[in-house]
């Protein structure tokens, strides 16, 4: 077993694929980081505070995490569900109790969404009772403004795609709140709706910004996010007095 | 052209403001032609202006509901017709007459109104929007809902 791992590990292929294989320097512990597309989105170094999980309660990477699960879940749906007013209400009854495992599918969709709301607001409580909105990361609270509103955007778009009468009637009550906007209001209800009522229009469009337009700008703002608390660092506790935090060398 | 008027571009500068010029025009038109795109041109919706039959198939003190086309005809004792939106002003929920105590209720946020559209309790801003009730040259009444008139407009045959 042991000489299997050393052939895989020694072979070409391999190498070719992770190139640093010393972990015993910081130097080559670096190296691992910055090699590998997915890992250098991680600071090579990091504070023990930051990790310490009073300092975010992992929020973040909840919120991500759910993320994660909502894409792929979403692509799974995608394959059953025709955004079309025939079709829709029945595809997602089918989803319901015909498909193998379709409920569970389309269960964890909807809990992950509806959890990811709620992580999402308490990552932001979060990082403002921590005070990390103040120089230098002004800017990565920006983006996490705009990313808060994608969320809540990706909900919202969501939420008339089952087309039942809670979908019509929240997305009714949604639109009438853009359109008692001062002047933009009425021009961007029927943008939104593609038309003066709810209807065919609608749902294509509330499905085309659901599953592509909204999930690929929050892929991209949420890149630039991690890149700046890369940059910037992140939530370091404040509670905490100098002399009682965890040294970096422990 | 004299010389001196002449400014002073240089090569870089020249194709620089080229550069710059020419990505803001496309940039522009694309955000044009994207917000024209959005805006469709033919809807599918059904007419805001349509025919509710002759005047006396609605019975003096009636309240006819078409859920469909979102409005509710109302014939007063006295056998003047108004028509009023049952779509509700305070987030546009459909409405729904109670024959029980002749109120119309929105199911949505418990707004309560009375026959005429005015507000008798709940969210509700403003009273129910009168629309435009009229009789044409053959005798039948025209119900537009796309246009509104005062609260104190009525149709007397």
């Amino acid at each position: 077993m042991r000489r299997l791992y050393q052939i895989i590990i020694s072979s070409e292929f391999w190498k070719s694929i992770f190139r640093t294989r010393n972990f015993s320097t910081n130097l080559g512990r670096s190296m691992v980081i910055f090699n590998n597309l997915f890992l250098h989105i991680l600071p090579v170094k990091t504070k023990r505070e930051t990790l310490h999980f009073g300092a975010t309660m992992y929020l973040g990477f909840i919120s991500f995490s759910l993320f994660v699960i909502l894409t792929l879940t979403g692509i799974y749906l995608m394959l059953y569900y025709h955004p079309s007013v025939p079709q829709a209400y029945w595809d997602m009854k089918d989803l319901q109790f015909a498909v193998s495992n379709g409920v569970f599918i389309r269960n964890l969709h909807r809990w992950s969404a509806h959890a990811m709301v709620a992580a999402v607001f308490l990552h932001m409580l979060r990082v403002f009772y921590a005070g990390a909105y103040k120089t230098p990361k002004q800017f990565n609270w920006g983006m996490g403004i705009m990313l808060l509103i994608l969320t809540l955007l990706l909900s919202y778009t969501g939420y008339l795609l089952p087309w039942d009468q809670l979908a019509y009637w929240a997305v009714s009550v949604g639109a009438n709140m853009a359109d008692a906007a001062p002047v933009i209001g009425p021009k961007l209800k029927f943008l939104l709706l593609g038309g003066n009522n709810i209807g065919e229009n609608t749902l294509i469009r509330f499905y085309v910004l659901h599953c592509v337009i909204l999930p690929l700008a929050a892929a991209g703002l949420i890149g630039v996010h991690f890149w700046r608390v890369r940059k910037d660092g992140g939530v370091t506790p404040l509670f905490r007095k100098r002399s009682e935090q965890i040294p970096d060398n422990e | 052209m004299s010389k001196d008027n002449q400014k002073n571009v240089s090569r870089r500068d020249f194709i620089w403001k080229i550069g710059i010029g020419s990505v803001a025009v496309s940039i522009g038109g694309a955000s044009v032609l994207t917000v024209r795109y959005m805006k469709p041109n033919v809807l599918f919706e059904i007419p805001t202006r349509f025919r509710m039959g002759m005047p006396e198939d609605f019975s003096p003190g009636s309240v006819t509901t078409d859920s469909k086309r979102k409005v509710f005809i109302i014939r007063q004792k006295t056998g003047a017709f108004f028509a009023i939106s049952s779509v509700c002003s305070h987030l546009g929920c459909i409405t729904q007459y109670r024959s029980i105590d002749e109120k119309i209720s929105c199911p949505c946020h418990g707004s309560i109104f009375n026959l005429s559209g005015e507000v008798l309790s709940g969210p509700a801003p403003k009273p129910l929007q009168r629309v435009l009730i009229e009789i044409n040259d053959r005798g039948e009444l025209i119900v537009d809902t796309a246009i509104t008139v005062s609260d104190d407009y009525l149709l007397r045959v």
